[in-house]
């Protein structure tokens, strides 16, 4: 069936907009494409058209409430001039305090994972039990199954919390492995401007 | 000044190295937790202090007061490291990470297995896999930071809403005769078999006596064979009855031996009265 040829009307994409709009408003984690689309009931091409439409709209500088593409999908956030406001009203729980043993263990999941316990304490060479509870409990990883289908360690992932806290599109915005780290560990440093300090 | 008690301020640790090495061999610390190599350092930093006037150059003159009190590892009269202090540290040290080692690879041999050189490069390999983990959480810390003006609305999603549940048609009468079905009385359970008849004693005190009217003894087994268990108990209170009331007299050769009955001489009229008084 053709559709009517409109000449003169309200762009049907900035109605698409606002409906995408309320649709990021009722959400309270980021909205992949394709789920605005399904319940948009609308085209993702013309989703997507809307989302760049709505980015020039709720962009820093211009609005208080911000659109960023983070997690996987897109999300509505505070700008970031109302921060300290922000700050005042709002406890950020998640990231508040997490030690350098947590980031540690964080990294190597998200690199990683999907891992096991004994994985990661492999690579950090201590015992990871507790850190691991810990980062669970604050939701920035999840068990994701067990190891060789079904019998083996409980492995597990960093959440689309983990990518929304690092404000990570995906886990492919992480630099390379293999370009971190610079030249050899700061210890063999220390040891070194010791051993110069010491007395001949 | 001995190695054991050099004061250590570790993650994992805080007091004199003595007392770490109790706490580790009673296993009340897991060594995994141990950052040997700040213990390493506090030993040198240690080792390395000045404590003499004329090891001081000049320019930190308090620092020198302050760290005269401090005991150290280096042989003040001559002017060398206490040698003793430090052999006896190094193998102190070595004995806690070839525990540590040994405590990571539990679960097999996994060093047993190589050679020196394969372990030596196994180890060197882990230590640069080791660096780049932490460069990446230096990286996510400093991400972090960067991010840390960025608040956004944490919490439970909204429910989705539930599917139509879809039944197939169905016809009614058919639900009736299915539901009929679950309607109709269950069979009444029978409890028969937890009944217990007990026939009267009565009963086998009279069968007994006209038995004795005819004839002057009996077998007490031949004549209870093909009764119940019950039944049998019931004859023989019956038997002792008549025992009591000197009606008959008992006989039995030995245990579980037939028991011979006997009319009593002279019983027959005490039983007359008996009976007319229990009437």
């Amino acid at each position: 069936m053709e559709r009517p040829l409109r000449l003169i009307s309200a762009n049907p994409v900035d109605s698409l907009a606002r409906t995408i709009e309320a649709l990021l408003v009722v959400a309270s984690q980021p909205l992949p494409v394709d789920d605005l689309a399904e319940a948009a009931g609308d085209e993702v091409e013309r989703v997507e058209t809307a989302l760049g439409l709505l980015g020039e709209r709720f962009r820093e500088g211009r609005s208080g409430i911000v659109l960023e593409q983070v997690a996987g999908g897109w999300a509505f956030r505070a700008s970031r001039e109302a921060a300290e406001a922000c700050g005042r009203l709002f406890e950020r729980p998640v990231e508040r305090g997490l030690s350098q043993a947590a980031l540690e263990t964080l990294a190597v999941v998200a690199y990683l994972g999907p891992c096991t316990r004994p994985e990661i304490a492999r690579w950090r060479g201590v015992a990871v039990d507790s850190v691991v509870a810990g980062l669970v409990e604050r939701g920035l990883i999840a068990e994701a199954g067990r190891e060789s289908g079904g019998g083996g360690a409980v492995q597990y992932r960093v959440t689309a919390l983990f990518e929304r806290v690092f404000g990570l599109e995906s886990l492919a915005a992480l630099p390379r492995l293999e370009e971190l780290g610079g030249d050899a560990g700061d210890l063999r440093g220390r040891l070194e401007a010791l051993a110069e300090r010491r007395p001949a | 000044m001995s190695v054991h008690e050099l004061e250590l301020d570790l993650d994992a640790f805080e007091g004199p190295f003595d007392l770490l090495l109790t706490l580790v061999l009673k296993e009340e610390l897991a060594l995994a937790e141990v950052d040997v190599a700040g213990i390493v350092l506090a030993f040198v930093e240690h080792a390395t202090r000045p404590v003499s006037p004329q090891i001081q150059h000049g320019e930190d003159n308090g620092v020198a007061a302050s760290a005269a009190h401090h005991a150290s590892f280096i042989d003040a009269e001559r002017d060398e490291l206490d040698l003793d202090a430090c052999g006896e540290f190094l193998v102190l040290v070595a004995a806690l990470l070839e525990l540590k080692a040994r405590g990571l690879f539990a679960e097999g041999g996994e060093l047993d297995e190589l050679e020196p050189e394969e372990a030596a490069e196994e180890l060197a390999q882990r230590l640069e896999e080791y660096r780049r983990i932490k460069a990446a959480s230096e990286w996510l810390r400093e991400r972090l930071v960067a991010e840390e003006d960025r608040f956004f609305r944490l919490g439970p999603a909204p429910l989705a809403p539930r599917g139509e549940r879809r039944l197939a048609p169905q016809d009614p009468a058919a639900l009736a005769v299915v539901l009929r079905s679950l309607a109709a009385e269950p069979p009444e359970v029978s409890l028969a078999h937890l009944e217990l008849r007990f026939p009267p004693v009565s009963q086998f005190l009279g069968r007994f006596r006209s038995l004795l009217g005819r004839r002057s003894r009996f077998d007490f087994e031949h004549e209870v064979t093909g009764l119940s268990r019950v039944e049998q108990a019931v004859a023989f209170l019956a038997l002792l009855e008549l025992r009591r009331m000197g009606e008959v007299s008992l006989e039995q050769a030995a245990p579980f031996a037939p028991i011979r009955v006997a009319r009593a001489a002279g019983g027959r009229e005490e039983v007359e009265a008996w009976s007319a008084r229990s009437a």
